[in-house]
C-alpha cells in the first residue's frame, strides 16, 4: 500500500534561547535572563546556544596568520598514532601553529594590561608634573616604597647627612622612570629584581628577563609572523618573556602607580550583585578597568552640589556601581558596590534602572549599546581608543587634565537621564555583604598589628598545617560554561579543604556575590583549620586583593611569603597553585602564563587552545615545571579542578617536610643560643 | 572565639589610655610641665616606651608624644556582624595600653614616690610589698641569668589563686623550674604575693619571686624588664621594635597566667604582651587563641586548671626544663644494663627455677587505677637475709584513651631492659620465667622491690606516653599470691600467642609498611601482614601497630589494604597504592603470597631467602646464619645481593623465619609443600613446626623429606633423595608455569 507523504509546514524557526538555570547559578541574572527573554532582547546567554565555537578554533590549530589561510589541523578523535604530519601550506606544523596563537593571545593580553599601566603612569606623570590639580600623590609610603625598586633614591646626603628626599622630586624622578619602562632602549626590566632571588636566577638562566615592556609585544607580532620563528619552544619562550613584562611590569606598574594616585587599599565592607542598584537613586554604573576615570567619578558623586542636584531632578541621591574590574578598583579604594560580572553587563542595563553605563576599556560587550537602546541608559563611551559603531552611543573622550570637569559631565548626564525612565525598573533583591580592600600591606598588617606585622604569621600557620596553602583563583566568565559556577565550586571546594584564596577579576565579584567574601563564611564553608585562622585574624577565608592587574598583588604577596621564610626559597616552593575556572579574554592567557613562569602550577577551566597540538600543550603542562617550577594545566570540571590543585599544595608540602604533624619543638638554652643571630 | 576577645580588649585599650590622658591632665594641673619623669635608677626612661619608639621620657611635658601615639595605635570599635579583620587591631590595642600602663606607672611614681621600694626585696613589716620597676643594676644582675641559662624564662602571674595554698603550689612548680614569677594585679580583693605572704613564704628578687605590685599595669614591668634586656644583652638599638619584639619571642621564654576573671584591661594586657610572643594562659573560660604565629605555639589558652597552670605553661612556650630524675636510691640508665649480679655479691633472688617470678601487664579502664601507685604485697627485701630467695609477681595494670590489649606484650618485654637498668640488680628472662637478683651493694643503698614499680612508672611515661596515661604496679611477694598471678598470666599467655598465631590476614583492614631498612634499600618497603611477618624477623603485625601508635610518623605507617585484586596470591589495590608512592615509582605492585610472580621485595636484611629449585619442581630456602653452598647455586651472601636494593625478582623472595610455617606461606605457589631444602640448622629450628604441618596437611614424615646439605647441595645431589622420599613437590603441577 502506497503512502502519502504528508506535506511538512515549513515554518521559520524561533531562535534557541538560553536556559536560564542553566546559563547561571546567580538568582538575580537568572530573573534578568527572563526579563530579557520576555521583553524580546538577547543577550550573551542566548546567542551562547545559538553559535557553537568552531572546533578547530578551539583546539588552537587554527592559522590565519597569512591568507593563504586559514589552515586548518584539525587533531583526529583518537589522536595520531605515529608520525604527526600535519602541516599548513606553509609547512608550519600544529605544535609551530598553537604556539603562535598562544603567544599571539599573550601578546594581546599582555597590550591590554600593560597599556591600562601606561596610562596610570601618564596620568601619574602629569599629576607628578604638577599639570593637573584632579590628581595627586595620594600614598607617600607607597610612593617610597617603589620608588627604589625603579631606581629613584629617596633619601639625598648633605653635608655628610642622610635626609629624607623632597617628595615631589622623588615623585617626578618616578614617574619618568616608570615610563621609560615601557620603552627604554636597553637594560632589563627593574621589577623583575623584585622576584624571589631564585626566581630572578632562573628566569637569567632561561634567558627571559623581559627588555622593555612593549618590545615584548612587538616581538611576538614579529615572531608570529608567517615564516619568523617556527620552533614552538622558542616561541614560547618570548611568550615568557612577554607574559612577565606583563605580571612583573606592566600590571605590576599599573598597580602600584594607582595605589600612589589613589591610595593603597584597607580592608572596608561593601555589596556585590545588582539589588545594589537602587529604584529611587540615580543609577550610574561604570564598566571596564581603568580606574583613572572612576575615581573621578567617584570624586563627582560625591560632591554635595551634584547630590543636591540629583535630588533636584527627584532622586534620592545617586548609586554609582561598578561591573569588571573598574567594579574592583573603586571598590578596593571606596567601596562602591559591584554590580556584576562580566557576563552581567547587559543585565545591569535590563534592570531599567541604569541611567547612565560609563566604559572605558575591555571587556565590554558590543552587544550592551544595543541593549541600551531598548531602555533610556545612555552608553558613554570614553576613552580614544575605545569607541562603538552604534549611534546611539555617545561618546565623551576623557582627559585628565580636564578630569573632574570631564566627570561631572558624564555624572550630569546621567542625572539628566533619571527622568527619562520608560520600562518599568525591575531590580534583583539580591545583593550580598563583602568585606574586600585587602592587598599586600594590609594582608601583613592585620598578621601582627603594627609591631609584628609580618608574613611570617601565615607561614607559620601554614607550617602547622592549620592551611593547607594558598590558592590564587582568578578571570573571566565564559559564556560557555555555566555562569560563575565554576568560579564558586572550586573556590569552595578549596577552603573547605583548608586551603586560602586570594582573589580578583570576576571571581571576586562572583565570591562577593556568593557571600564568601565575609567573615562568617569561614565557619560555614572551610575546614576547621582554615575557619580557625580565619576566625584569629577576623578575615574572610577568600581575601579579595583587587582587579586583573592586581595579580601582581598576588606575585609580591607570594614574594613576601618566601621572604617571610620556612617555605623554601622561591614562589615555586611554596604550597601554592593558580586557577582560572571561568577564562576567556586573552588577558587571563596572559596572567595564566606569568604565573606559570613565576613557579605556580596554575589550572584553568574550559578549555587551552593547545589541545589540537599535544607535544606542545605537554611542553606548556609538563616540561615547564623543569623550567620554571610552575605548570599549566587544564581541568573543566570544578570539583577535580580544586583537587588537582590541592594535589599540587600537597606535593609541595611534602617537598617542604611539612606533610606531616609538627612536633611541638621544647627548647632549653642551648637551642635557644644555637639560633643565628 | 578570637573576635570576643579582640572586642573586649580594644575596648579595655579605649579605657585604659582615656583614663591614662585623664591621670596625665591632672598631673599637668599639679606640677609643672618640666617636672622630672621615670622610674628609678634606669638609663632606658620609661623602657617599653623607650625601646619600642625610640621616644625618650625625662619630663611630664615629654609624655604627651607616646600618650598620643597610644592613641593613635587604638583601632576602631570591632563590629558585630561582618567585621573587618581584627587581629594586627587587637594587637595593636595592646600595645598602646601597654604604653598607657606604663604611662600610669610613671605618674604614680611621681605622685607617690614611696609606693614601691627599690629594692630586691620587699620590706614586709614596714607594708612595703611592691617593688616596682626594677633599677638596671637588679636587671644586668638577673638578665645574666636569663641569657646564661640560669633562668630559663618568667612567668608573668597576674591576679590571685582560688586559695593561699594553691597559690604557693604553683608558685612552688615553678620555682623548681628555675624560672622566675613576675607577679603583678589583684583578684578578688588579694593577689599571688599576698596569698604567698599570708603563708609566709619569702619573696622578693632573690627567690625570684617578684612583686611588681599591686594593679595591672604593674605587669608593664615584666615588659620593661624583657625589653632592656633585649638592648642590653641583645644589642638591638632602641626603636628596633621589630627586634626587639623578635628577640623576646625566640629568646625570652615568658609567658601569662591570669589568674581570676579577665577583663578589659586584664584582655588587653594579654594582647599587648602577644606583641612580645608571650602567651597567656588563664584558669577561667575565656575565649582562645590557637592558631600559631606571633607566638611560637598557642596564643591564649583558657580553662587550664591550677594545678596543670606550669606544665600546661611551658609547653604553650615552648620551653624545655629539666624533668627531675627518677627517684630511686640506685643509679639507674642503660651503662647498667649488662651488668651481672655475681654469687659472691648476690644478695637475695626471685626466680631462676628456685622460685616463681612472674611478669604480666594488662590493660585497666581509665578510672580502675591511679596512676604513680606502686603497691607492695608481702616482704620486702629488708626483711631477707643474704642468700634468700622470695617469689616474686611484677603486675602492671596499664590504661590510657590510646592503650589496646594488643600493646601489653610490647610493654611487658620492656621490663628486662627496664629492670636492668637499675644498677646493682639483674634481670634475666621474662614472662613466666623471669628471674631478678639483687645484690648487696643494691641492699646497701636501700633498695626496695618497690623501686622496680617506680622505674616501670616512669620509664612507660617517658618512652609510651603516647600510648598510655596511667600506669600502675602492684608487686607481690607472697607465695600465693604470685601463684594467682602465675596462673592467670599463663592463661593470658596462651590467649595471646593463640590470637597472633590464629590472626589472618583476611582479620584486618590495614596491614603495615615497615621503611627501617630505606636508608640502604631506597626501594624497599617491606608491607607487613598478620600472615606475614617483617622479613627481617624482628617486627610482627601487632608490633608495627603498636609502633605506628606511638610514634605516628615513624617508620611502620598503616597501609588500607583496600580492595583485593588477586586472594590467593595476595595483593591488594591499597597496598598496591602505598607500594607504588613509598618506592617513588620504582615497584607498582606485589603479591605478599607468591615468590614466583610478582614477589614482594627484599631489602637484604631478611631472615631467609627462599629460591626456586625448578628441576626439584620445589623450592628452597636458605637463612642467613647459614654461610655455605646451596642447590640454587647461590650462597646467602650472593643471593642478599641478587634480591636486595628494593626490586622484585620473580623466583626468589625475602621472608622470616617464622614465615615459613604461617599458612600462606607462598600459598601462590603451592605452599609448603614445595620445600625441598633447607639448612640443617634452620630445619632443626623450626622442627616442630613443620611436623605439625606435616601431620595437619597430610603428608606424614614431611620433616624428613625435606632435604639439607647433608644431603647435597646442588639438584642434581637431592633429586634422588626427593624422588626417594616421596616428597609431595614432585607431583605438584609444575612451578613455572
Amino acid at each position: 500500500m502506497a503512502e502519502i507523504k504528508k506535506p511538512v509546514a515549513k515554518k521559520a524557526a524561533a531562535p534557541k534561547l538560553a536556559d536560564p538555570i542553566a546559563a547561571t547559578i546567580d538568582p538575580a541574572s537568572q530573573e534578568m535572563i527572563v526579563r530579557a527573554q520576555k521583553m524580546g532582547i538577547d543577550t550573551v546567554f542566548d546567542r551562547a546556544v545559538q553559535m557553537k565555537p568552531c572546533n578547530i578554533g578551539v583546539q588552537g590549530i587554527c592559522c590565519k596568520n597569512c591568507s593563504m589561510g586559514p589552515c586548518r589541523l584539525p587533531l583526529p578523535k583518537g589522536g595520531i598514532e605515529g608520525k604527526d604530519t600535519r602541516k599548513g601550506l606553509c609547512g608550519a606544523t600544529a605544535n609551530t601553529i598553537a604556539a603562535r596563537n598562544f603567544i599571539r593571545m599573550i601578546a594581546g593580553g599582555a597590550s591590554a594590561h600593560s597599556d591600562h599601566g601606561r596610562c596610570v603612569a601618564e596620568v601619574f606623570l602629569s599629576a607628578a608634573r604638577k599639570e593637573t590639580d584632579a590628581y595627586k600623590v595620594k600614598d607617600i609610603n607607597k610612593l617610597l616604597q617603589i620608588a627604589p625598586a625603579l631606581g629613584v633614591a629617596i633619601t639625598v646626603e648633605e653635608d655628610g647627612e642622610i635626609k629624607d628626599r623632597d617628595i615631589d622630586e622623588i615623585a617626578l624622578e618616578t614617574a619618568e622612570a616608570a615610563m621609560n619602562e615601557w620603552g627604554k632602549p636597553e637594560g632589563e626590566l627593574l621589577f623583575a629584581k623584585r622576584a624571589p632571588e631564585a626566581l630572578y636566577e632562573k628566569w637569567k638562566k632561561n634567558g627571559v628577563i623581559p627588555r622593555n615592556i612593549d618590545r615584548e609585544i612587538v616581538e611576538i607580532m614579529h615572531r608570529t609572523h608567517i615564516g619568523v620563528d617556527m620552533d614552538y619552544k622558542n616561541l614560547m619562550k618570548q611568550g615568557t618573556r612577554a607574559a612577565i613584562a606583563d605580571g612583573w611590569g606592566g600590571s605590576m606598574l599599573a598597580t602600584d602607580l594607582q595605589d600612589v594616585l589613589f591610595g593603597t587599599p584597607y580592608p572596608l565592607q561593601s555589596e556585590a550583585n545588582l539589588g545594589v542598584m537602587k529604584e529611587d537613586h540615580v543609577n550610574i554604573v561604570v564598566h571596564g578597568h581603568e580606574p583613572v576615570l572612576s575615581e573621578m567619578i567617584v570624586a563627582v558623586c560625591q560632591r554635595p552640589e551634584i547630590i543636591e542636584y540629583a535630588k533636584s531632578k527627584g532622586a534620592k541621591g545617586i548609586q554609582l556601581s561598578g561591573i569588571c574590574c573598574t567594579a574592583n578598583e573603586i571598590l578596593q579604594r571606596h567601596g562602591i558596590p559591584s554590580a556584576t560580572t562580566f557576563l552581567g553587563q547587559e543585565l545591569a542595563i535590563i534592570t531599567g534602572a541604569c541611567d547612565a553605563m560609563v566604559v572605558d576599556i575591555q571587556c565590554i560587550m558590543q552587544n550592551i549599546a544595543n541593549v541600551a537602546e531598548c531602555f533610556h541608559t545612555k552608553l558613554i563611551t570614553t576613552h580614544p581608543i575605545a569607541k562603538m559603531e552604534q549611534d546611539s552611543v555617545i561618546h565623551i573622550e576623557f582627559d585628565e587634565h580636564h578630569a573632574l570637569e570631564d566627570a561631572e559631565k558624564i555624572v550630569r548626564m546621567g542625572i539628566d537621564n533619571f527622568q527619562n525612565r520608560s520600562t518599568e525598573v525591575m531590580i534583583p533583591q539580591q545583593k550580598a555583604t563583602q568585606i574586600a580592600g585587602f592587598g599586600v600591606e594590609s594582608i601583613q598588617y592585620h598578621l601582627g598589628g603594627t609591631f609584628r606585622g609580618t608574613y611570617y604569621t601565615l607561614n607559620d600557620n601554614i607550617i602547622n598545617g592549620r592551611i593547607r596553602g594558598i590558592a590564587g583563583v582568578v578571570g573571566c566568565n565564559n559564556a560557555r560554561t555555566r555562569h560563575n559556577q565554576a568560579h564558586i565550586e572550586v573556590v569552595k571546594e578549596l577552603i573547605k579543604n583548608d586551603v586560602i584564596v586570594l582573589t580578583t577579576g570576576c571571581n571576586a565579584i562572583a565570591c562577593a556575590m556568593e557571600g564568601l567574601l565575609t567573615p562568617e563564611s569561614a565557619s560555614v564553608h572551610c575546614g576547621p583549620g582554615l575557619a580557625e585562622v580565619c576566625e584569629t585574624v577576623g578575615i574572610p577565608p577568600v581575601l579579595h586583593l583587587g582587579s586583573c592587574v592586581d595579580n601582581s598583588r598576588i606575585l609580591l604577596a607570594a614574594t613576601e611569603v618566601v621572604k617571610a621564610g620556612g617555605l623554601g626559597k622561591d614562589i615555586c616552593d611554596i604550597p601554592v597553585a593558580g586557577s582560572a575556572p571561568e577564562w576567556m579574554s586573552e588577558k587571563a592567557i596572559s596572567i595564566g602564563h606569568y604565573f606559570v613562569v613565576s613557579g605556580v602550577y596554575t589550572v584553568f577551566g574550559v578549555t587551552l587552545p593547545t589541545s589540537g597540538a599535544p607535544v606542545f600543550h605537554n611542553h606548556i603542562c609538563k616540561e615547564y615545571e623543569k623550567l620554571y617550577g610552575g605548570m599549566w594545566d587544564i581541568e573543566p570540571d570544578p570539583i577535580k579542578h580544586a583537587q588537582l590543585m590541592i594535589a599540587h599544595i600537597d606535593k609541595k608540602r611534602k617537598e617542604l617536610g611539612i606533610d606531616r604533624a609538627r612536633e611541638r619543638v621544647l627548647m632549653d638554652m642551648a637551642d635557644r643560643q644555637a639560633l643565628e643571630g | 572565639m578570637s573576635k570576643l576577645i579582640a572586642f573586649a580588649a580594644i575596648q579595655g585599650g579605649y579605657k585604659v589610655v582615656s583614663a591614662t590622658e585623664g591621670l596625665y591632665r591632672k598631673a599637668l594641673d599639679t606640677y609643672n610641665a618640666d617636672t622630672k619623669i621615670g622610674f628609678p635608677n634606669t638609663a632606658y626612661y620609661l623602657p617599653v616606651i623607650y625601646s619600642l619608639t625610640g621616644m625618650k621620657v625625662e619630663t611630664l611635658e615629654d609624655l604627651k608624644k607616646p600618650l598620643e601615639f597610644a592613641r593613635g595605635l587604638l583601632p576602631p570599635h570591632i563590629k558585630g556582624k561582618h567585621h573587618l579583620p581584627y587581629l594586627g587591631p587587637l594587637l595593636d590595642a595592646g600595645m598602646a595600653a601597654v604604653f598607657a600602663y606604663e604611662i600610669m606607672e610613671a605618674l604614680r611614681i611621681l605622685d607617690q614616690p614611696d609606693f614601691y621600694i627599690p629594692e630586691e626585696d620587699p620590706d614586709i613589716e614596714a607594708g612595703k610589698i611592691w617593688v616596682g620597676p626594677a633599677d638596671d643594676t637588679i636587671l644586668r644582675k638577673r638578665g645574666v641569668e636569663f641569657v646564661d641559662g640560669s633562668a630559663p624564662g618568667f612567668a608573668a602571674v597576674v591576679g590571685a589563686a582560688p586559695t593561699a595554698e594553691i597559690a604557693k603550689d604553683i608558685i612552688e612548680d615553678y620555682q623548681k623550674r628555675s624560672l622566675y614569677m613576675f607577679c603583678a594585679a589583684r583578684h578578688n580583693g588579694t593577689s599571688v604575693i599576698e596569698q604567698l605572704i599570708s603563708l609566709g613564704v619569702q619573696i622578693g628578687w632573690n627567690t625570684r619571686i617578684v612583686p611588681f605590685g599591686p594593679d595591672i599595669s604593674s605587669a608593664v614591668f615584666a615588659l620593661g624588664f624583657a625589653n632592656r634586656a633585649a638592648m642590653a644583652f641583645g644589642g638591638v638599638q632602641p626603636g628596633d621594635h621589630k627586634k626587639i619584639l623578635l628577640y623576646n619571642k625566640d629568646r625570652i621564654f615568658a609567658f601569662v597566667n591570669a589568674l581570676g576573671d579577665v577583663g578589659t584591661e586584664w584582655g588587653v594586657a594579654a594582647a599587648g604582651c602577644v606583641n612580645w610572643g608571650f602567651p597567656t594562659l588563664a584558669d577561667s573560660d575565656i575565649p582562645e587563641i590557637l592558631p600559631t604565629g606571633i607566638c611560637t605555639y598557642e596564643h591564649v589558652v583558657a580553662n587550664v586548671p591550677v594545678d596543670e597552670i606550669c606544665q600546661r605553661s611551658v609547653e604553650v612556650r615552648g620551653l624545655k626544663t629539666i624533668v627531675s630524675d627518677i627517684d630511686i636510691p640506685c643509679a639507674f640508665g642503660p651503662a647498667y644494663e649488662g651488668e651481672r649480679v655475681r654469687g659472691a655479691d648476690l644478695h637475695c633472688q626471685a626466680g631462676g627455677g628456685k622460685t616463681q617470678c612472674t611478669e604480666l601487664v594488662k590493660m585497666a579502664e581509665m578510672n580502675e587505677i591511679e596512676d604513680g601507685k606502686v603497691i607492695l604485697d608481702g616482704p620486702d627485701v629488708t626483711d631477707l637475709k643474704k642468700g634468700d630467695t622470695f617469689p616474686l609477681g611484677i603486675y602492671v595494670q596499664v590504661a590510657g584513651r590510646e592503650f589496646q590489649p594488643d600493646f601489653e606484650p610490647i610493654l611487658e618485654r620492656q621490663t628486662h631492659h627496664l629492670v636492668n637498668y637499675i644498677q646493682s640488680i639483674m634481670h634475666i628472662g621474662q614472662r613466666d620465667i623471669a628471674w631478678v637478683r639483687i645484690s648487696d651493694a643494691a641492699i646497701e643503698k636501700g633498695f626496695s622491690i618497690k623501686d622496680i614499680g617506680v622505674v616501670l612508672h616512669a620509664k612507660y611515661h617517658q618512652d609510651f606516653g603516647k600510648i598510655l596515661d596511667k600506669v600502675q604496679v602492684t608487686l607481690m611477694t607472697n607465695k600465693e599470691d604470685v601463684d594467682k598471678l602465675t596462673a592467670r598470666a599463663r592463661a593470658e599467655y596462651k590467649t595471646r600467642d593463640e590470637r597472633v598465631e590464629k590472626m589472618t590476614d583476611e582479620d584486618v583492614e590495614v596491614f603495615y609498611s615497615c621503611t627501617l631498612c630505606q636508608s640502604f634499600a631506597p626501594n624497599h618497603v617491606c608491607s607487613v601482614s598478620p600472615e606475614r611477618t617483617g622479613l627481617c624477623g624482628a617486627y610482627n603485625w601487632m608490633d608495627c601497630k603498636a609502633s605506628y601508635e606511638i610514634n605516628p610518623t615513624g617508620p611502620n605507617q598503616p597501609i588500607e589494604k583496600g580492595e583485593c585484586i588477586d586472594p590467593v596470591l595476595g595483593q591488594w589495590k591499597g597496598v598496591n597504592d602505598f607500594v607504588y608512592k613509598a618506592s617513588r615509582g620504582a615497584v607498582t605492585h606485589y603479591n605478599f603470597y607468591s615468590m614466583v610472580i610478582d614477589p614482594m621485595t627484599t631489602c637484604g636484611c631478611c631472615e631467609c631467602i627462599a629460591a626456586m629449585l625448578p628441576s626439584c619442581n620445589g623450592v628452597m630456602t636458605v637463612n642467613r646464619d647459614y654461610a655455605g653452598e646451596t642447590p640454587c647455586g647461590m650462597k646467602f651472601t650472593t643471593l642478599a645481593g641478587v634480591m636486595g636494593g628494593g626490586a622484585s625478582s620473580p623466583g626468589f623472595v625475602g621472608h622470616s623465619k617464622f614465615n615459613i610455617t604461617q599458612k600462606k606461606f607462598i600459598k601462590g605457589d603451592g605452599g609448603l609443600h614445595r620445600m625441598v631444602w633447607m639448612p640443617k640448622i634452620l630445619k632443626e629450628e623450626i622442627k616442630e613446626r613443620i611436623e605439625r604441618y606435616g601431620e595437619e596437611n597430610g603428608i606424614p614424615g614431611f620433616y624428613d623429606m625435606i632435604a639439607d646439605e647433608t644431603v647435597g647441595i646442588t639438584e642434581e645431589e637431592i633429586l634422588p633423595y626427593l624422588q626417594e622420599k616421596g616428597h609431595p613437590a614432585l607431583s605438584m603441577p609444575p612451578i613455572i608455569g
